[in-house]
């Protein structure tokens, strides 16, 4: 079994001992179309033309990727293929990667190298934080203008006394009589579920009645779940227009978002672009007698739209827009939340046009590239433009209000609209709480120090086990190697992410790996002293230490795993190696040693032990 | 090997820890620690230079340039810069995360040769905060742990000593932090918990012994059973002390500087640890009076449980 699981771990650590290529990756930019061989040959034309020697391309998973010889060729490569794609009329990312050179052997047994964290290969870290309370507000304060209206219209109008948001999620309103405030309380509790009603007499002489309206937890959670989500698609929109091989964009916890773009250098640049909000417009279509002057031209599914100058209204009165179904066809529709003033508006828009259309434009600022002659000299200028889109074109079917649905829709449909309608509406405040960048260069002089440390460390460590404890030493030594063997495997097989804290990791479990060992030898001897033979003595020594190992390194587990839970990025991945490493020490030094020393001297009787300076 | 009477010395080796303890508090009481970025929140910018640099120049030029509250300082080697900005209170969230964009800026600007950005790192007020407290946290949730599960493996006495050796180990590498100005940030945090990780294994190997030693028949004193047991253990305390510290010099003086922090904190705790699970979880355990009682146990030979008693 102990050979086994070793032959195991050769396999898995085996792609880290390919050194992987220095690659490009190609990818359409939006619309989420694959590449097709065609594009690739345009890209692969371009460097043969300007002498850049290609190792090998292909085309995986909807991009092409081309491995190229060196980082030179690399950075040599992007500049040529983003000008040669360019002609093409379409959006690409053109991003530098690094191509893992794993054998597909190894490949077929889901054999991967390890992954490097952005301090080993250089590129920015973001925690972005989104003021979530500020978007709570923002919506109490909608839902209390709300209300009013609802007091003051009808024929059963309710008078309050005055209204104010008391803390964060609590609204109060004041009556001056009982009967006012019952009356508004089932009002209240009849269309606004969301709230949590309960009375409170306040200090007030005119009006003493209080009604406190308290957002339950559930719908406070909804507004920053809505808020955050909100913002991660707006990051992830944005980060392919940076030309990132690998992002990841992820949230974290109630309302930060970890952005991570490996490769990244320019880090200014990064939040320009990542900062960039969407807007969206509502507005009718214009009657077909509509002067020339009062349109504005669009196109829609291919055919030209005319669009009303006047503006319903923008995408800030937005709240939410989600997928939903509709209850009589089962059909997906989108459901808009509007905030009050926007339902006004709405209101007011549609309620004479009902059964003329309705569109919903998607504005959005990007930039874009151009190649441009200048002194004899074609240089790239990157300019940003406005891209605006009709998402929407649906007949009205009643007058609209606070919310509304867009029906008649297909699911992906309904799901994209409802993105980009999020992507257009109002957006919660985002601001960088965290920001680590890691140049290139030192990524790179990271791994080699790492690398060294590691070698060097484990050289030592080596050594001095061979002098203190000959034969046996030499045992420990094979099962030190086998651990940290193992440990590479763990690593690449669970594809956790290699630090530099996780490398002092490695390091650190090198120099306690042996303490196991040395455990069962310092028992061995003991048993010697005893005058114990040989074979029972190495039994002897190996049961009795075990103990004593387990209890050890359960507590330093126990340690390792908290250190896990409250660490973020790079400790957690220095506890990852550690936790790893104790778990493939034991393994080793407990099986890995026993199985060694009995092949040297089992089944045969033996009178000495090269074990240390005592011999017996 | 000889025998060392190690409990020998307990009154003066017990006297000299309350010293260092008292001292290392009181450090930490009055001049707090060297907290790092990570903790205080602010900005920081390592620049590498083509050839040798002045840092008192670059930080007069930076002067001029209109900045102010910042330390400039050699990092690593003389061409290497590391350039830092406490947070700035009178600027917005937003603004003073774009500090460390403008500053590079700046740098480039005053520089003749070409400069380049090794890192650059800004974190917000309210993180640094957040991570001071999860560090704190982890620390006690991790001594808690320790506690909890050493007794329910050994025994009370064997956990309370255990943690006051850890208590003392923590205590005492913050003190040597906190006196000498070593920045103290989140990989000094990580390498305090690995510190505890350590130590802890050590009290283990040794409190395995003292009970083993208990519980064999033969009779003696408490402290001539510890003593033994202390005797026995030394030769694997040392073995592997001396093997992790030195993979720990390694990554001292080849691991380059994000990690000289980390290896510093963990030297020292190896050190101190080595010598709390001599001389402090084993001096606990006889102030406490541990007894061969304490360790009697109704069940059949085997190491596995313990009942209070």
């Amino acid at each position: 079994m102990v050979l086994g699981v070793f032959v195991l771990g050769v396999i898995y650590a085996m792609p880290n001992f390919y050194p992987p290529d220095y690659a490009i990756q190609i990818s359409r930019g939006s619309g989420g179309l694959d590449l097709s061989e065609r594009e690739l040959d345009v890209a692969l034309e371009a460097l043969s033309s300007s002498n850049v020697q290609i190792k090998a391309s292909s085309l995986e998973g909807g991009s092409g990727l081309i491995r190229l010889e060196n980082a030179d060729e690399q950075l040599r490569a992007q500049p040529l293929i983003q000008r040669a794609l360019h002609d093409l009329q379409s959006e690409y990312v053109v991003a530098l990667n690094s191509a893992p050179t794993t054998p597909d052997w190894l490949r077929d047994l889901g054999a991967e190298p390890m992954k490097y964290g952005l301090d080993l290969r250089g590129g920015v870290h973001f925690l972005m934080e989104v003021d979530t309370a500020s978007a709570v507000k923002d919506r109490l304060e909608g839902m209390e203008q709300d209300i009013k209206r609802s007091f003051r219209s009808g024929a059963d109008r309710i008078r309050y006394a005055g209204s104010s948001i008391v803390d964060g999620q609590t609204l109060q309103f004041v009556f001056a009589d009982e009967t006012l405030r019952s009356r508004a309380r089932s009002r209240i509790e009849e269309t606004y579920a969301q709230f949590l009603v309960t009375t409170e007499d306040v200090p007030n002489a005119d009006a003493p009645y209080g009604l406190n309206l308290a957002m339950s937890d559930a719908s406070v959670r909804e507004i920053e779940d809505f808020a955050v989500q909100q913002n991660l698609q707006t990051i992830r929109n944005r980060v392919n227009e940076l030309g990132v091989a690998e992002p990841l964009v992820q949230r974290l916890g109630r309302q930060r978002i970890v952005v991570d773009l490996p490769g990244v250098q320019d880090t200014a640049e990064a939040k320009k672009i990542l900062g960039k909000v969407a807007t969206l417009e509502f507005r009718m279509e214009a009657s077909p007698d509509a002067s020339r002057g009062s349109i504005l031209p669009y196109t829609y599914e291919g055919r030209a739209v005319r669009l009303e100058r006047d503006l319903i209204l923008r995408g800030e009165r937005v709240f939410d827009a989600q997928v939903g179904f509709d209850p009589d066809s089962g059909l997906p529709q989108v459901n808009i939340t509007l905030d009050s003033e926007g339902g006004e508006l709405m209101h007011r828009s549609t309620r004479y046009n009902i059964g003329r259309r309705m569109a919903v434009v998607f504005i959005e600022t990007k930039t874009r590239d151009r190649y441009e002659m200048r002194g004899g000299e074609e240089v790239k200028i990157t300019e940003p433009y406005v891209e605006e889109r009709v998402i929407s074109l649906a007949t009205v079917q009643a007058a609209l209000g606070v919310s509304f649905r867009i029906t008649g829709l297909q699911g992906a449909e309904a799901r994209d609209l409802a993105l980009l309608l999020r992507a257009g509406a109002l957006a919660a405040d985002m601001f960088i709480a965290e920001e680590r960048t890691v140049g290139a260069s030192l990524g790179q002089e990271n791994i080699e120090l790492g690398a060294i440390s590691v070698a060097i460390g484990f050289g030592l460590v080596v050594i001095f086990m061979l002098a203190f404890y000959q034969w046996f030493g030499l045992a420990a030594n094979i099962a030190l190697m086998a651990n940290l063997l193992l440990l590479v495997a763990v690593m690449s097989s669970l594809s956790a992410t290699l630090t530099l804290p996780g490398i002092a990791g490695i390091v650190l479990t090198v120099g306690m790996a042996v303490d196991a060992n040395v455990l069962i030898f310092s028992r061995i001897k003991e048993e010697l002293k005893k005058s114990t033979p040989p074979q029972m003595a190495i039994n002897a020594g190996f049961e009795r230490a075990f103990v004593t190992i387990l209890d050890a390194n359960l507590t330093t587990l126990l340690v390792a795993v908290i250190l896990y839970s409250i660490g973020t990025g790079p400790v957690k991945g220095f506890a990852i190696t550690l936790s790893i490493g104790i778990l493939t020490s034991m393994f080793t030094a407990i099986m890995g040693t026993r199985a060694l020393v009995n092949l040297a001297v089992g089944g045969r009787p033996i009178k000495r032990l090269a074990i240390g300076w005592q011999r017996v | 090997m000889n025998k060392v009477p190690f409990m020998k010395f307990r009154k003066i080796a017990g006297m000299g820890s309350i010293v260092l303890l008292v001292v290392a508090i009181s450090s930490l009481a009055l001049q707090s620690l060297n907290w790092g970025l990570d903790f205080t929140g602010g900005t920081l910018v390592e620049v590498s230079y083509p050839e040798s640099v002045n840092p008192e120049q670059i930080r007069l030029d930076l002067d001029a340039a209109g900045w102010n509250g910042h330390v400039v300082q050699y990092f690593g080697s003389d061409r290497d810069i590391l350039v830092r900005m406490p947070p700035q209170k009178d600027l917005s969230d937003k603004d003073n995360a774009r500090l460390g964009d403008s500053l590079f800026a700046s740098l480039v600007e005053l520089s003749i040769g070409d400069v380049e950005l090794r890192r650059s790192e800004f974190v917000g007020p309210a993180v640094g905060e957040e991570l001071a407290n999860q560090g704190g946290l982890g620390l006690l949730a991790a001594l808690g742990m320790v506690l909890l599960y050493v007794s329910f493996r050994f025994q009370l006495k064997f956990a309370l000593g255990a943690v006051v050796a850890l208590f003392h180990d923590v205590l005492f590498t913050l003190g040597i932090f906190s006196l000498i100005r070593w920045e103290f940030d989140l990989t000094v945090l990580a390498a305090l918990l690995a510190v505890i990780g350590y130590s802890l294994n050590d009290t283990i190997v040794v409190s395995d012994r003292i009970r083993e030693n208990f519980r064999s028949a033969r009779r003696g004193k408490p402290v001539d059973v510890i003593d033994e047991s202390l005797n026995q253990t030394l030769g694997r305390t040392l073995i592997t002390s001396a093997t992790t510290l030195l993979v720990l010099t390694a990554l001292l003086l080849l691991g380059g500087e994000l990690i000289r922090g980390f290896a510093i904190a963990l030297i020292i705790g190896v050190v101190i640890g080595t010598y709390s699970s001599i001389y402090v979880a084993a001096n606990v355990l006889l102030l406490m009076n541990l007894s061969r009682e304490d360790l009697m146990v109704p069940v059949k030979e085997g190491a596995d449980q313990d009942s209070m008693p």
